[in-house]
């Protein structure tokens, strides 16, 4: 089986998708010869053609809004976003129209439209261009949001989203892109989305992660162990909405404990929702508060400061270790 | 070559019912069908303003005045071409095949599940311009499939100057897709006029701009707004590229039922745009031709008023909008957060 980064993993997907399906478009800022900023789509063009793989001029809510177009139409476009960061200049493309736009057609029009966008920090790059915007969509109903931590989970969450005949936003983590390589079976599969998995067993205290914090939070449950401190379960979403409230809930009715952890600022953020959802379902279980290990009610942090501010897996022992207090 | 910046405004009848121009060949019974539209819109604008101040229908975007833009920017279309337009194009919608009903459910403020798919309308919109890129990507992907299908996107004045207007022609002309813009320039967007929107003389100078034919035409004049918006279709059919109209309309209502323009514009404009009145203007036509006599006219007038009344009488008579459907709409299946929402308010409401 083929070792992949999640950037080899995601070109094989979209190379695969365009090879099965004459429907797949694949477009955005620099995808065509330059095969993208990150070479997601590196030799797509050359291999697919203009008319399946092209760049569009520099305007996020006309690609977009093109997209949304070519989906109710019947195609399967998959729009790039160059930086999530970016995308907010096609908000109101993204919220009020692809994702409202079978309830506004009465369930006459779908909109089968895959969003890919980048984000993330910890790898020093200019402001907006790291960005968590996941909160601000998760607030949407009508759009599903998916964010995967490895090489295996990108490519099945990729050909999932493409199967899905609702709009994705499939965010894809900057610092995830090259740092590890991963078996990744060349042929296609799906991750499904709305799951959510147990990424490592554990019985005293449950962490929920997704995206880059997936390792910090593993690497915190390493050292708790290794210490013998406790004995830690790791969560990962994958997808954030709709999320996957059942394996949150399972995992934190046997531990009684729950950290969340994301890069993205805290107040009324993903990790809120994943709090009431453990409220609801837990309450009765849990021996501590809910702790919360997040960045800053900031802008997102700058990068001489971010490697402090993002959580990193000694903030998030520290909130471990907080649930565990007597 | 460059396309250039035209000051010619597109007219085949004047105000006073001179013809000036190249009637399109149309047969008697094609025009009574585009007169009895512009009836129809006009009777059944003022019947939903009407019921909205009985409280029978929500707020409602008076489209009268604009009854020639309206019906001679769809008529030339056919069946499987796109139309995308915002509320005040809701006659385009009627002539497109979008039945009466899916219009009034969604005043009324029904889930607008009416919509017909052989009318190949997107749902009305209502953020400013944003239908336009929606209309540039079916015509993309009508470009891709081969098909002989065009799209038409149209918005107001007031549009013009968003985002999503700009960026939608830039798209279409980069990739010469088989679109056409139509703004019905009616002079008002809300309280702001058109002086406001853009220091540029004509909106239709924006085509050249972004590569394509801008065409200035009289949005009162039906066979001049037909016979461009035929030109400009037929061009796009045939691969060659998008094209932008403007058509030179006036509002003669109010914005909505819930704005009232007597603050901010006089009413010397009405007096002067009264006279140029785009049904009028079609009915001494008709008349003088004699297409159409007093007798028809009064025969025909009664059809639409039944027409609409009898649409009134089945909207009146629906059950109640079923707030469940509301929650089977969002995606294509429940998710478990809807599925769990959706069943507490049946339980709350009773309805189990």
């Amino acid at each position: 089986m083929p070792r992949w980064t999640m950037i080899e993993a995601l070109n094989n997907a979209l190379a695969l998708e365009l090879e099965h399906d004459r429907r797949v478009l694949i477009f955005g800022e620099d995808v065509g010869k330059n095969g993208g900023v990150f070479r997601v789509t590196e030799g797509l063009q050359n291999r697919f053609g203009e008319e399946r793989v092209f760049d569009t001029p520099l305007a996020e809510s006309a690609i977009i809004g093109t997209a949304i177009g070519i989906a109710v139409y019947g195609l399967r476009p998959i729009a790039e976003i160059q930086f999530a960061g970016f995308s907010l200049l096609a908000f109101n493309q993204i919220v009020s129209q692809a994702a409202h736009m079978r309830s506004r057609s009465g369930g006459l029009y779908t909109v089968p439209l895959v969003i890919r966008a980048v984000f993330g920090g910890n790898v020093r790059s200019h402001e907006m261009h790291s960005d968590n915007i996941e909160g601000l969509f998760m607030h949407t109903p009508g759009i599903k949001i998916v964010i995967p931590s490895n090489p295996y989970d990108a490519k099945g969450l990729l050909h999932a989203a493409i199967a899905d005949p609702d709009p994705v936003l499939l965010l894809e983590h900057m610092r995830l892109y090259r740092s590890f390589r991963q078996e990744v079976p060349a042929e296609y599969y799906t991750v499904p989305i709305g799951k959510a998995v147990v990424v490592h067993e554990g019985s005293d205290v449950t962490v929920i992660a997704y995206g880059a914090m997936v390792a910090v939070a593993l690497e915190a449950a390493k050292q708790l162990e290794s210490s013998d401190e406790a004995s830690v379960e790791v969560v990962e979403l994958r997808t954030i909405a709709p999320m996957d409230e059942q394996t949150i809930a399972d995992s934190v009715n046997k531990t009684g404990r729950a950290v969340v952890v994301h890069e993205a600022a805290r107040t009324g953020g993903v990790g809120a929702e994943i709090v009431a959802v453990i409220n609801q379902h837990c309450l009765y279980a849990l021996l501590k508060p809910v702790e919360r290990v997040t960045s800053p009610d900031t802008p997102f942090p700058i990068p001489t400061v971010e490697d402090l501010l993002i959580p990193t897996p000694g903030r998030v022992v520290n909130a471990i270790r907080r649930t565990l207090e007597a | 070559m460059p396309f250039p910046l035209t000051e010619t405004m597109h007219q085949v009848m004047t105000p006073e019912g001179k013809i000036i121009g190249e009637v399109p060949l149309l047969s008697a019974e094609q025009l009574i069908k585009l007169y009895r539209w512009m009836v129809l819109g006009r009777a059944f604008s003022d019947r939903m303003v009407a019921l909205q101040r009985q409280g029978r229908m929500g707020t409602f975007s008076a489209l009268n005045g604009q009854e020639a833009t309206s019906v001679g920017l769809a008529a030339p279309l056919q069946q499987k071409d796109w139309l995308a337009g915002s509320y005040r194009e809701i006659l385009s919608y009627l002539v497109k095949g979008v039945p009466m009903q899916a219009i009034m459910k969604l005043y009324r403020g029904y889930v607008s599940d009416d919509y017909s798919a052989e009318a190949h309308c997107l749902p009305i919109q209502i953020v400013l311009a944003t239908q336009l890129p929606h209309m540039v990507g079916i015509a993309m992907a009508l470009k891709y499939d081969r098909q002989p299908q065009v799209a038409v996107g149209v918005c107001g004045d007031g549009a013009t100057s968003e985002g999503d207007f700009n960026e939608a022609l830039n798209f279409a002309g980069v990739f010469k897709a088989p679109v056409v813009f139509v703004v019905q320039n009616n002079g008002w967007a809300i309280s702001v006029p058109r002086s406001k929107q853009t220091a540029a003389q004509y909106i239709a100078h924006r085509g050249p701009a972004f590569g394509m034919p801008g065409y200035l035409v009289d949005g009162n004049d039906l066979f001049a707004v037909y016979k461009v918006v035929c030109d400009c279709v037929e061009r796009a059919r045939a691969g060659e590229g998008p094209a932008l109209i403007e058509a030179i309309t006036y509002r003669l209502g109010a914005h909505t039922t819930a704005d009232d323009p007597k603050r901010y514009r006089p009413a010397s404009d009405l007096t002067e745009w009264g006279k140029r009145d785009p049904i009028l203007r079609f009915r001494a036509f008709l008349f003088d031709q004699h297409i159409l006599s007093e007798k028809d006219n009064d025969v025909l007038h009664e059809e639409v008023t039944t027409e609409i009344e009898q649409a009134i009488n089945r909207l009146e008579a629906l059950p109640p909008q079923d707030c469940a459907q509301v929650y089977d709409l969002v995606y294509s299946e429940l998710t478990p957060q809807l599925k769990a929402q959706r069943a507490q308010i049946m339980r709350e409401l009773g309805r189990e």
